[in-house]
């Protein structure tokens, strides 16, 4: 595997990187990168706090009448036994 | 917290096997939304993608004794939905291109190219300018709703696949291994999706910061 060698490479792996999906050398790869550059640390801190703040976006509700409709649809495979 | 994650499997198997509608309703409030959601991306209008959620639940009570574990349980849903929802589709005679859900953006930097010393530099490729530190933005805006109302938007805003890739890991919680099985995707587009989606967020909370930083 072609190892990254630039911060324009490094900052292409950090979602990777974060989510332990990298291979093992070139996570060391990235990580010997990012102990020695102030811009790709700052990069990955970005990447850190985009994942914890998209966690807090709590959107999903589910809609009234479907919700009613799925019950219809359990109560309906219950009576047919 | 998702209470139909792995660990809690084997429960709720057993009460929907027995037949506990708390169970099923449980499943059902976690998981419509996002079934909805990715019904929609196969099918033609929001009617259509209801009544394809509406028959891979009833898909899920009918094969539940049959369901051998072999992944967890919300994967398991989500290919009974996509299956029914790619059926449904095809039946319309729409084909849906793997561009038109992911975005035609894949291979694109995800930072700006201007970022970055050019090839003409002996440093080509480092940092022209170092990305903002987040850390010297107010607390107050790192809170505010206006910025999770701009999360929001952004999500909405993405390629459908990439949006939802993003909400199933970082919203909800799955595992990128749960993700791939459940939408049907290649690890490296499941990967690629993720990195893509997540980076569209990150650049539109920078400019969010840079903005409120200057005022």
């Amino acid at each position: 595997m072609r190892r990254p060698t630039t911060c324009r490479e490094v900052v292409e792996l950090l979602s990777d990187y974060l989510d332990g999906a990298l291979p093992p050398s070139e996570a060391a790869h990235v990580r010997g990168h990012l102990e020695g550059c102030t811009g790709c640390e700052t990069a990955l801190a970005q990447l850190r706090e985009t994942i914890a703040r998209t966690g807090t976006v709590n959107e999903d509700a589910i809609d009234a009448d479907q919700r009613a409709s799925l019950l219809a649809v359990f109560r309906a495979h219950i009576a047919s036994g | 917290v998702e209470p139909s994650g792995p660990s809690d499997d084997l429960e709720l198997i057993a009460r929907l096997r027995a037949g506990d509608a708390d169970a099923y309703m449980n499943l059902v409030d976690r998981l419509t939304p996002a079934m909805r959601r990715v019904a929609r991306m196969y099918v033609r209008t929001d009617a259509v993608a209801d009544e394809v959620v509406q028959d891979a639940w009833v898909g899920v009570l009918e094969g539940i004794d049959r369901f051998e574990g072999r992944s967890s349980l919300r994967t398991w849903i989500f290919r009974i939905l996509v299956n029914i929802a790619k059926k449904r589709g095809a039946r319309e005679g729409r084909s849906v291109a793997f561009a038109s859900l992911a975005g035609d953006d894949l291979d694109r930097p995800s930072w700006d190219p201007s970022s970055f010393l050019g090839p003409e530099d002996a440093w080509a490729g480092h940092w022209s300018s170092l990305p903002f530190d987040w850390r010297g933005v107010p607390e107050d805006r790192v809170e505010s709703r206006e910025l999770l109302a701009l999360i929001r938007a952004t999500l909405d805003a993405l390629p459908p696949m990439q949006a939802e890739v993003l909400r199933l890991r970082d919203v909800a919680g799955w595992s990128s291994e749960e993700i791939r099985n459940a939408l049907d995707l290649t690890d490296t587009n499941e990967r690629v999706l993720l990195h893509r989606a997540r980076n569209r967020v990150r650049a539109a909370i920078d400019g969010y910061y840079r903005t409120v930083s200057e005022a």
